[in-house]
């Protein structure tokens, strides 16, 4: 119960930073509300934006992952993120910054209308956007729901815990706006990086040392692989090097961009942007492998064996028996497990919060989606030149309760698998959308044609997948069923962990296919580029 | 630095981060505990962190803000 105490009084905590850190701007206007006046400093700015990013899936999926796959989850994850992120914030980042403070921009649908010189493009662009958006809520929610319950001991039911994680990121978001929650995300980060160190020293010393456990590891043919990568293939490898163009697509991440006062502070955020990658994954993926040696905590014990299991007889087994084995053997609390079983009670109710902050990092989605409603749709079909700016903001904000409203039911009535499948491919539905940035940004004889197809392309290959996977139940590791064969070769599989195209994530065909219909679209369309005063000012 | 040199950085990052000829070794561990991959990727970041630095310090589109503040 101690742990659930600290929990309660960490989102008591939060919701008082959020709400009180929000009357630090003044936010009748829609740009004070939604984008903190364009105000945020250099230190919020980098740690919001880090927070921003590290959502429920990096946090916890992290760990997990790397407990079943070993040390490439940190090389799959966190060492392409830490290149290509900054990267794209240095690239793309800062002209995003200059255009919006130029041309008062406070959404990318807003630069894409005035660019390409359209209209109802950008509000496909918008509605793709919003529903690859929304399973990140109401994931948030369910993980609310889920933690709350778990660190109560079933104390605090799923429903209620769901609600009460609602009720307070719809606080903060409501009161505080940009900068109420650019504060909280900061708070956030700030108990990540701290709680990662923490956590390595109190295991470590609980399990004598991580020598001894690391030889024992490689002197097991079970575990010795999970030091190397020799269980993932390099074509899988290197398509994880596509999932981050899709930090650069996310409208929340665009948006924040937006809300720097000075183009300088970005320099913070593009160099420690990697260091910060390092201080929260390395942690998390190292506790996640070395978990694998936690023999001694029961529950650990049983998901080893669950595994185990699964890989001698996951094929023979029946589809239901499967899944059964696959959810005992998920290491997503595989770090409260070790925290469960080596460290004192003040650790664990410290991690109860970390957790907490991790699958309450809705937040942002929550304030980008209402800004993108009342910019991309509200302003833009007339609302605010009919009824202002006040009502503009209020009606944001009356958007933020009936998002909210509306992802705590989902979060009841649906299984949280289909959302958990939903997230994996909007990260691929992101990373597709990326050849819109880059070629409103770089590529001048980009039309709105081009923008429609990548928009177009995007949901259906996002839309084709999902369904492939729910119509083709997973097969056991390491089989693979094809799909769709040419000439005697598999082209798409049904694996495991998902679908493959040619070996590779459809990650990879997406967003190469992605831009190659901008390429030849544009092209076919020289008759919609924009007037050449429009182009100028996209001269940066 | 001149764009062709950072065009060639990044896809010698991005050729570094695939790090194939680490693919089956677990050895040395790092500092006794740290799978030589694991720590590889680790000093990978750090040198993308020192790349970041170079890149601001002498790629920095300063000219974004200065024709903001005209």
């Amino acid at each position: 119960m101690i742990q659930a105490g600290v929990v309660f009084a960490y989102l008591g905590l939060v919701l008082i930073i959020g709400v009180f850190g929000g009357r630090w701007t003044r936010q009748e206007n829609a740009e004070g509300y939604f984008l903190a006046g364009r105000s945020i400093g250099p230190i919020v700015f980098l740690l919001s934006l880090f927070g921003t990013n590290m959502t429920a899936f990096s946090i916890l999926g992290a760990s997990g992952h790397a407990f079943a796959n070993g040390i490439v989850t940190y090389g799959l994850m966190a060492s392409s993120s830490a290149l290509i992120i900054p990267f794209g914030l240095f690239l793309i980042g800062t002209r995003l910054w200059a255009l919006g403070k130029r041309h008062g921009f406070m959404t990318p649908v807003q630069m894409f209308r005035d660019r390409w010189e359209c209209g109802h493009i950008g509000t496909c662009i918008f509605a793709v956007q919003a529903v690859l958006l929304v399973p990140y809520i109401v994931i948030a929610v369910m993980g609310g729901g889920t933690t709350l319950a778990s660190v109560s001991g079933g104390r605090v039911p799923y429903w209620f815990g769901g609600a009460i994680v609602s009720m307070v990121v719809m606080g903060y978001v409501f009161f505080g706006g940009m900068r109420g929650t650019a504060w909280v995300n900061t708070f956030q980060t700030i108990l990540f990086l701290s709680f990662g160190a923490i956590a390595v020293l109190v295991i470590a010393r609980g399990m004598g040392g991580f020598s001894r456990a690391m030889e024992n590891m490689l002197a097991s043919p079970a575990t010795a692989p999970l030091l190397t990568r020799e269980r993932v293939s390099p074509l899988y490898f290197f398509s994880y090097t596509f999932i981050p163009l899709s930090s650069l697509a996310f409208p929340h991440i665009g948006i924040f961009c937006l809300t720097a006062k000075r183009l300088a502070h970005f320099k913070k955020t593009v160099v420690l942007y990697p260091i910060c990658m390092l201080a929260i994954w390395l942690p998390s993926v190292f506790l996640g492998v070395v978990a694998n040696q936690a023999l001694d905590v029961p529950s650990i014990a049983t998901k080893i064996e669950a595994r185990q299991t699964l890989a001698a007889e996951g094929a023979s087994l029946p589809v239901e028996r499967r899944a059964e084995l696959r959810a005992a053997a998920s290491g997503d609390d595989v770090i409260l497990k070790l925290v469960d079983g080596y460290a004192p009670i003040w650790l664990a109710s410290l991690l109860g919060a970390a957790v907490m902050a991790a699958v309450m990092a809705s937040d942002s989605q929550i304030l980008a989606l209402s800004t993108m409603f009342t910019e991309d749709v509200f302003a833009f079909y007339g609302g605010q030149a009919r009824f202002g700016e006040a009502v503009q903001v209020q009606t944001g904000r009356a958007f933020v309760v009936i998002l909210t409203l509306i992802a705590y039911a989902i979060a009841l009535m649906a299984p949280q698998s289909i959302f958990d499948l939903a997230s994996q491919y909007a990260f691929a539905g992101y990373s597709a959308l990326s050849p819109l940035l880059v070629a409103a940004l770089f590529w001048k004889k980009s039309t709105k044609w081009g923008a429609l197809a990548v928009t177009v392309w995007t949901a259906g290959a996002v839309l084709a997948i999902a369904l492939l996977q729910a119509s083709i139940p997973a097969p056991g590791p390491g089989a693979g069923v094809p799909v769709l064969s040419l000439g005697g070769t598999a082209v798409i599989s049904r694996v495991a962990s998902g679908t493959t195209v040619m070996g590779l994530l459809p990650v990879v065909p997406m967003t190469l296919i992605s831009a190659l219909l901008m390429f030849v679209v544009s092209s076919l369309t020289p008759r919609a580029r924009p007037a050449a005063a429009t182009l100028a000012r996209y001269s940066i | 630095m001149p764009a062709a040199l950072v065009a060639l950085v990044t896809a010698l990052a991005c050729v570094l981060h695939q790090d194939f000829w680490l693919w089956r070794s677990a050895r040395p561990l790092v500092f006794g505990f740290l799978p030589a991959g694991l720590a590889y990727h680790a000093a990978y970041t750090l040198g993308v962190s020192l790349f970041m630095w170079l890149l601001v310090r002498w790629n920095w589109p300063s000219h974004l803000e200065e024709r903001d503040g005209e």
